[in-house]
């Protein structure tokens, strides 16, 4: 076995096993501390396939940008355990009977046979290859139309997203200019029509009449 | 040759672009509630782009962008139906949407996105592009669901298609991860050569050929990864409904034609073996558990399983009368399910869904003209003649004994059968049975007008299916260069 061949079984044993956490731990900061984890190992597999540009993005976006928000969001939810949990058990049985099949049926199409081969030559690239310009000029050019493609994607992203949770709250206070300069007398004054008699000021007058003396 | 010339196959998905990002923007300067502006901006978009195609087409097939969109008679008349129902579907929906104050601009922007990945993926002939094109659509799709926020059923049905959907997607791309693994390339006729070279491992290809096929199988909804759809065809608006079962059907059997018939024709043992099994569940399932539903979407949902499954056995009886007679099929059912669906948000109104089967007892005094295009529907759907859905069914049935199978059309008649009961059930409540409810029916002059035309097109196509069977029989040989 060679150095790579045994450094790939390290990061994918590692890669597994916390993926396998991710949704077994109880404590869900637990959870996306393993899913770094899982992403950290999968940047080491790409470096072993020769794509340093996609595992440094991977671990700059991923585990530096996506998870420590995702941490954030994790830790404001007040995430009840124990409901998440409700009716678990009663559907294990189920779930690991059908995990079962599927295992014994992979095994039984892939397991008994020769290791499988891709047929593709796989050439071994020297140290100063640039993996970062081969990916950008392929990007561009051959692979323009899935790139315009995912940009498409991601404006459909942003308008659902801002579609979805953008409310108008009508408890807001805010300022309309044109209404303000519309306005008439009539709507900001009211004239009130009093009556005006004698009797019912005479109170007063006597007052006055006092203050006189 | 000028670059841009060259790009004239691409002129409809650019101009359909340009237009939804016009028409976000134009959007936010439109105040009405009825938001007339945007809906007949939409609709000029929607005829500018079959003007585009119609004036596009080239004869043969023509590939740009290095083998990754392909342009062919099958995507034209694809594209060009799909842009028919998704202007039929705002024409359907656009009372409905604006009595529930969801018809935003919002709502039409994400319908002419979705178009755009409908389109991309009728025209795509590399597993990218085909992948990209399917999540453009998904991911507008799985908004519109949502749209509905204080709807508790709806934020529901958007969560369950949103987990499972992303579910199938992750299987898919496993699957042709293998199939890359296995062939070197993406592009579907390069895939294609190279298994039919037997360069290829076969044991990989065939793993990674059960994972594309339950991939399909889930965007398709058949049994037994057919969970999401009564759910989401139950949850989602009725307009949103409409969308989902009408012109994405006709995205995801081009889908399928590019991916099992295109690329991996040289495992068609393999798969049809698939496909029978799905397609047989699906047809039981989908017409047994329909019988057992009172709410009327939920039983469309399980009517769409049952069709997807007769969709199938098209593409299993192969050859030019197996795919010719599955297009048909798609065709037929998207027309048929525009009528039923728009029939549930025409006699709806506000604070009232008319999509119980209590809510269509006697129609035939309410309003006796709904009431016949509900027959008609109800009838084609069956399958009943003199509609175009016996035709649909006959055709799809012609191919599957001709190719040998004829155990499996004994099986699909059966089902059909079966399935008759509910179908025909609508029409003895609307026929036979005293109305619940006498509150008038308000019909809009535009959304009636196109239901019967809807219908009686179920009856004109029924009587004279020829000239759609050609078209279908033509594009499919030419696509996929038959004999």
């Amino acid at each position: 076995m060679s150095f790579d061949t045994l450094v790939f079984y390290m990061f994918a044993a590692v890669a597994v096993l916390s993926a396998i956490s991710v949704i077994t731990v109880r404590n869900p900061v637990h959870a996306a501390l393993f899913l770094v984890l899982a992403f950290v190992s999968s940047a080491g597999i790409w470096l072993l396939l020769e794509a340093e540009f996609l595992a440094i993005t991977l671990v700059l976006v991923y585990v530096g940008a996506v998870m420590v928000l995702f941490l954030f969001v994790v830790m404001m939810l007040d995430i009840n355990i124990a409901k998440l949990r409700e009716g678990f058990w009663r559907w294990f049985p189920f779930g690991v009977t059908l995990a079962i099949v599927m295992v014994i049926q992979m095994v039984a199409v892939v397991g008994n046979r020769p290791a499988m081969e891709t047929g593709v030559a796989i050439t071994k690239h020297a140290a100063n290859h640039s993996n970062t310009k081969e990916l950008g000029r392929v990007i561009y050019t051959d692979y323009v139309y899935p790139f315009e493609l995912a940009a498409i994607v991601l404006l459909v992203a942003i308008i659902a997203a801002i579609a979805l949770t953008l409310r108008h709250r009508k408890d807001a206070k805010s300022q309309d200019v044109a209404q303000q300069v519309m306005v008439k007398k009539a709507d900001r004054i009211r004239v009130i029509p009093m009556p005006s008699g004698y009797q019912e000021v005479s109170g007063y007058k006597e007052a006055s009449g006092q203050e006189k003396t | 040759m000028d670059y841009l010339a060259t790009l004239s196959p691409l002129y409809a998905e650019i101009f359909l672009l340009v237009m939804a990002c016009t028409i976000l923007i134009v959007d936010l300067f439109v105040t009405s509630l009825g938001k007339t502006p945007t809906y007949l901006l939409v609709q000029i978009t929607l005829f500018g782009c079959a003007f585009l195609t119609v004036s596009t087409y080239q004869p043969g097939i023509v590939h740009l962008f290095n083998n990754m969109f392909v342009d062919d008679l099958m995507s034209d008349v694809l594209k060009l139906l799909s842009y028919l129902s998704m202007s039929m579907v705002l024409v359907y929906s656009r009372t409905y949407l604006m009595v529930r104050g969801l018809f935003t601009g919002e709502f039409m922007v994400l319908l002419l996105f979705s178009l755009l990945g409908m389109m991309v993926m009728i025209s795509a002939s590399h597993f990218l592009s085909l992948y990209m094109g399917l999540e453009l659509l998904a991911l507008s799709l799985y908004a519109m669901v949502a749209l509905q926020r204080d709807s508790a059923i709806s934020t529901e049905a958007a969560m369950k298609y949103f987990i499972l959907g992303a579910l199938a997607s992750g299987l898919l791309l496993y699957g042709i991860s293998m199939l890359y693994g296995a062939t070197g390339t993406l592009e579907v006729n390069a895939v294609s050569d190279v298994i039919a070279r037997g360069a290829a491992d076969k044991n990989l290809l065939v793993f990674g050929l059960v994972f594309v096929v339950a991939g399909l199988a889930f965007k398709l909804g058949v049994v037994p990864f057919h969970m999401w759809v009564p759910d989401v065809y139950h949850g989602a608006p009725t307009a949103v409904t409409l969308l989902i079962s009408s012109a994405p059907k006709l995205a995801v059997f081009a889908f399928v034609m590019r991916i099992l018939v295109e690329g991996l024709q040289p495992l068609l043992v393999h798969w049809s073996g698939m496909l029978i099994i799905l397609a047989v569940l699906s047809m039981a399932v989908g017409n047994i558990v329909a019988i057992a539903q009172t709410n009327l979407k939920r039983m469309l949902a399980y009517s769409t399983i049952a069709h997807m499954g007769f969709l199938l056995l098209g593409i299993i009886s192969g050859g030019l009368d197996g795919y010719g007679s599955a297009m048909f099929y798609a065709v037929v059912y998207v027309l048929m399910s525009l009528g039923s669906f728009g029939m549930i948000m025409l006699l709806s109104r506000e604070g009232f869904e008319a999509d119980n089967l209590n809510d269509f007892k006697g129609l035939n005094q309410r309003s006796p003209w709904l009431a016949f295009m509900t027959l008609l529907l109800m009838f084609s759907m069956a399958g009943v003649p003199p509609t175009v859905g016996f035709y649909a069914k006959f055709s799809v049935l012609q191919a599957a004994v001709s190719a040998g199978y004829i155990s499996l059309a004994v099986i699909a008649i059966l089902f059909s059968l079966i399935g008759a009961f509910y179908y025909l059930r609508i029409v003895k409540l609307m026929y036979f049975d005293a109305p619940e409810s006498h509150a008038t029916i308000s019909v809009q002059p535009g959304s009636g007008l196109l239901i019967s035309i809807n219908g009686l097109a179920l009856l004109a196509l029924g009587m004279l299916p020829g000239s759609l069977m050609s078209i279908c029989a033509v594009a499919v040989k030419q696509s996929l260069l038959l004999p």
